[in-house]
């Protein structure tokens, strides 16, 4: 099967101290550093898993300047088989709908079975998935956390609140978007990386893929972004102040209360 | 010249005996030789290593550890025992072949040993029979009565290896009262023709059965004569083809097992070692992932282990229940080695080890704190194989989730905690310590002759940031003109080349080589342990580097650093101290008096010694990336050093080593001994305690909080 994973890079929350820069409308991008998002990482490594099973071919596509190298070397390393940048000024400032509009593209442009997303950027909105699916009136199911394929039919499974599990049959081809924890991905070491330094990856822009450009770019985009601030610290925490077998008591009630045992 | 008998005159079965023996002994030698050479047949497929160098130092290694038995005494019962055995084998082993030929050739003497050396030869080698039937008969009881616990086999190991232990002792045992039936028949029967007897020494195995059989009628002693050369022969020849089938195998192998070990502490193997660093990028994979990826070395080691436990009574993983004992890692390699390369048939190899023969907790489980090796009488390594193997997990992506984000954290920004590379330096800069102290950093603009590497965890975590500035505060006082390199700093990487990530490893080696050198320092102090051994085992082309407690004994020595009274003699009268050795200050580095000096040379300083101390020092839980594992285990190796501390009779551990100061700090905590125990650093304790004009009065705000303390 040809599966096609899109990802993203994104600074690394556990690796960066995000900080707003001076005009309030993002945050200082100075010294951060990038990693592939962690929700399209396992999409990758369920990708390679079903490849494995079933035979076929992953492919990892991101939309990025040209940084976005970085993260398709690591997919690579972990195992895809295809990379591709999709990288045009144009795209600057695009919305959700924009990206959708771009990885529709794309998708057209190969013959995919399968197409992945993570479910939600670290830094996204959860969008992209589900409108690329209905850009492409593909089926599509969202917080996917297990996939099992049987006589040419995908069934998937996802969470629902309160530790519940439902069952879908979903058509081929069609849209997932996965969850973390799905599975475990696997290490990708700095030699891994090296040996797929030379492997070529393709550079695709708006005219090689004929995207809509109605739709893209931040004159198209229709929600645009007004602020960006870090919210004011409320009353969150509740300190416990007793001795250890009380405090224990206790913490056990509040997980009872907010119906974390049964 | 012969008397009414003779061995090789006899026959039997119609066979003359000559012919017989001789028959014997080619179809004995044949298969020894056949055996042995089928299990050499794995060597030479494995990986190389170059241990043909240094003869006069191996050579040394083998007096000192085999002929010498060096590390038996450590277990003093059964070590005693060993010795015994040994010397008596020793002894032995010409009288033996002496026998074996005297089947043959009927007056046969090894040359050197005829006449009255001869004469006293015999007298020694039959107290030497008699010891070693002795002892065969103690280490039967202590296997079938008393069980020692190191013997046990868990049940996931599989079966139990007593019957196999004391099916060899048996026949060690039948070995001797046959070589001493010889002896005795044979004297007994010349003594009843009248002829020139030898005399047997008094009350030794042979004169006691010569007393027993001496009264016998002729023909029988002459039948006994036979019977316990016959007995001798098959057993003698049934023990030397039967060892190469478990552990008795290590009578063949312990002398080139120990000619070959590894002579250098601390340090880890490369990748290969017929490939240069610079070409390891074209090697299809990494470390240790089937049998015959091990070095040569390393199946040699599995073929000379002799089960005798002391490895795993000594692992602190082993101890706190998590899956790894270093006696079954080689058990089970030693068993797939037996199986895939089998005396009769096929070799049927290059399977995966890990998921079969070893599990991957298993594999990470392990510290490296090197208690097994230390132990081990044999030298059999350890760190190396697993460090090959965590190699092949790393190469396989096969590596936990707990580990990845660190591993990750260390390859963008040169820590594991993610922190960002401009704060390395932030802990020499709280208000109070900037006032007393200025610490350089090393950027180009700023020169020194001594460099502190301080290291990620002293550099990030909020309680490891006093052992830093206690560190800069001693060497400050003592007039060292030292610098950091602040931000171009990154982790040693000590961790990270012992869990596997080679190539992660040499990135920030190369990182922080550049960087050392660029500052211009003729010397390096550091008080991690770990960035310790990396400096100076992992690096290459960086200044000498020493450990700041081996500066402040030194300092003590001259004179430079003198101290205040222990703590203060009201408050803290009661107060014991206890020193923990950190695994590679102590054991990979044999830094062990230096600590212990500077603490002696603080006046009033009371201090016991932990049961387990020095080279049999207990693992703190491990440092580094161990940080971030998640073991399997029924409890913290933390906990269990605490309540050494406790036995021993101490309420504060002091340590040298910021990973032991986590780990304790977390353990006084979960053993709930807050306020009976205290743990401090040694770099802590001095800069408390010496006596320092113009530096601020600490004593009123020690800022080392000692937990519960």
């Amino acid at each position: 099967m040809e599966i096609l994973v899109c990802a993203r890079r994104v600074p690394d929350t556990s690796e960066n101290e995000i900080e707003l820069n001076t005009d309030g409308n993002d945050i200082e991008r100075e010294e951060l550093v990038y990693s592939v998002n962690e929700a399209d990482n396992y999409a990758v490594e369920e990708a390679l898993q079903i490849r494995d099973r079933v035979g076929g071919n992953v492919t990892v596509v991101t939309i990025d300047g040209e940084d976005g190298e970085e993260i398709l070397r690591r997919e690579l390393a972990m195992g895809a088989n295809h990379a591709a940048l999709v990288a045009d000024d144009s795209f600057k400032g695009s919305d959700g709908r924009g990206i959708a509009t771009i990885l529709k593209a794309f998708v057209q442009k190969g013959h995919y079975g399968l197409i992945l997303t993570g479910v939600q950027a670290d830094d996204g909105a959860a969008q992209v998935g589900g409108m690329l699916a209905a850009m492409l009136d593909y089926p599509f199911a969202s917080l996917v956390n297990s996939i099992t394929l049987e006589d040419g039919k995908l069934k998937v499974s996802r969470e629902i609140e309160g530790g519940n599990r439902e069952m879908n049959e979903i058509d081929l081809p069609c849209v997932l978007s996965i969850q973390t924890g799905i599975n475990e991905p696997r290490y990708v070491g700095m030699r891994g990386i090296r040996q797929v330094a030379s492997v070529p990856i393709a550079t695709l822009a708006a005219s090689d893929l004929g995207v809509d450009m109605s739709a893209v770019g931040e004159a198209a985009a229709r929600v645009k972004r007004v602020d960006y601030f870090v919210p004011a610290s409320g009353k969150g925490a509740e300190m416990l102040h007793g001795s250890r077998e009380e405090n224990a008591d206790r913490i056990l009630e509040l997980v009872a209360a907010k119906g974390g045992l049964k | 010249m012969v008397g009414i008998y003779s061995l090789q005159h006899v026959v039997d079965w119609l066979v003359p005996g000559r012919e017989l023996f001789l028959a014997l002994h080619v179809l004995g030698v044949a298969c020894f030789i056949y055996i042995v050479s089928k299990r050499l047949v794995p060597l030479p497929r494995a990986q190389s290593d170059p241990r043909f160098d240094q003869p006069l130092v191996r050579m040394g290694r083998v007096f000192k550890f085999w002929l010498g038995q060096w590390k038996h005494p450590r277990y003093k019962f059964a070590g005693t025992l060993h010795l015994l055995i040994f010397a008596g084998f020793i002894l032995l082993a010409l009288r033996a072949f002496t026998v074996l030929i005297v089947g043959v050739s009927e007056n046969f003497a090894m040359p050197g040993l005829s006449g009255k050396t001869g004469q006293i030869y015999d007298l020694i080698t039959d107290y030497a029979a008699t010891v070693v039937f002795l002892c065969m008969a103690v280490a039967a009881v202590r296997r079938l009565v008393f069980k020692p616990a190191r013997y046990a086999v868990p049940a996931r190991y599989g079966k139990g290896h007593t019957a196999d232990a004391v099916f060899l002792l048996g026949l060690i045992a039948i070995l001797m009262v046959a070589d001493s039936l010889f002896a005795a028949s044979r004297s007994a029967g010349h003594v009843q023709q009248g002829q020139p007897a030898e005399t047997l020494a008094a009350f030794s195995l042979p004169w006691m059965l010569q007393m027993a059989v001496g009264s016998l009628p002729m023909a029988t002693i002459w039948g006994l004569n036979v019977g316990a050369y016959l007995v001798h022969e098959i057993t003698f020849y049934f023990l030397l083809c039967y060892r190469p089938f478990g552990i008795q195998f290590h009578v063949e192998t312990s002398l080139f097992s120990i000619y070959f070990s590894k002579l250098e502490r601390g340090t880890l193997k490369p990748v290969r070692w017929d490939v240069p660093e610079e070409r390891l990028d074209q090697l299809k994979s990494f470390g240790v992932k089937t049998f015959e990826d091990f070095t040569w070395k390393h199946i040699l080691d599995f073929y000379s282990c002799a089960d005798c436990g002391r490895c795993a009574e000594n692992c602190p993983s082993n101890a706190v229940g998590r899956p790894l004992a270093p006696r079954f890692l080689t058990v089970k390699a030693r068993d797939y080695a037996f199986k895939h390369y089998p005396v009769i048939g096929k070799a049927n190899n290059s399977k995966p080890l890990i998921g079969t023969v070893f599990s991957e907790d298993e594999i990470w489980s392990c510290t490296t704190c090197g208690a097994c090796e230390e132990e081990c009488p044999l030298l059999v390594e350890y760190i190396d194989k697993i460090v090959d193997l965590r190699r092949g997990m790393i190469d396989d992506g096969n590596v936990p989730q707990s580990l990845q984000k660190p591993l990750k954290a260390l390859e963008s920004r040169g820590n594991p905690y993610g922190k960002i590379e401009k704060k390395r330096a932030d802990w020499a800069k709280t208000p109070d310590f900037q006032q007393s102290t200025k610490v350089k950093v090393l950027d180009g603009k700023n020169a020194a002759d001594t460099l502190y590497f301080v290291d990620s965890i002293t550099s990030y975590d909020d309680r490891m940031q006093s052992i830093g500035r206690a560190t800069a505060r001693i060497l400050s006082h003592l007039g060292k003109n030292f610098g950091i390199l602040g931000a171009a700093e990154k982790d040693s990487g000590h961790e990270v080349r012992r869990f596997g990530e080679e190539m992660l490893f040499m990135a920030l080696r190369d990182h922080n080589t550049e960087a050392i050198k660029a500052s211009g320092v003729q010397r390096i102090v550091t008080a991690d342990p770990h960035a310790f051994n990396a400096l100076k085992h992992d690096y290459e082309d960086v200044p000498p580097v020493e450990h700041i407690s081996q500066v402040l004994a030194r300092e003590a020595r001259a004179g430079n650093l003198r101290f205040n009274a222990a703590d203060n003699w009201l408050e803290n009268r009661d107060r014991v101290y206890t020193y923990h050795d950190p695994c590679y200050l102590g054991r990979h580095n044999q830094v062990y008096d230096d600590p212990r000096d500077v603490l002696d040379s603080i006046p009033g300083l009371n201090r016991v010694e932990m049961q387990r101390s020095r080279d049999r020092s207990f693992c703190c839980g491990g440092g580094g990336l161990m940080l971030f594992y998640e073991p399997k285990e029924e409890q913290r190796m933390g906990v269990m050093r605490v309540r050494m501390a406790a036995e021993a009779g101490a309420n504060a551990i002091v340590t040298a080593c910021p990973f032991c100061m986590v780990n304790i700090e977390d353990a006084i905590k979960v053993a709930g001994m807050e306020g009976k125990m205290s743990v401090i650093d040694l770099t802590e304790l001095v800069d408390q305690h010496m006596v320092c004009e113009g530096c601020p009065d600490r004593t009123q705000k020690l800022e080392t909080a000692t937990v519960g303390g």
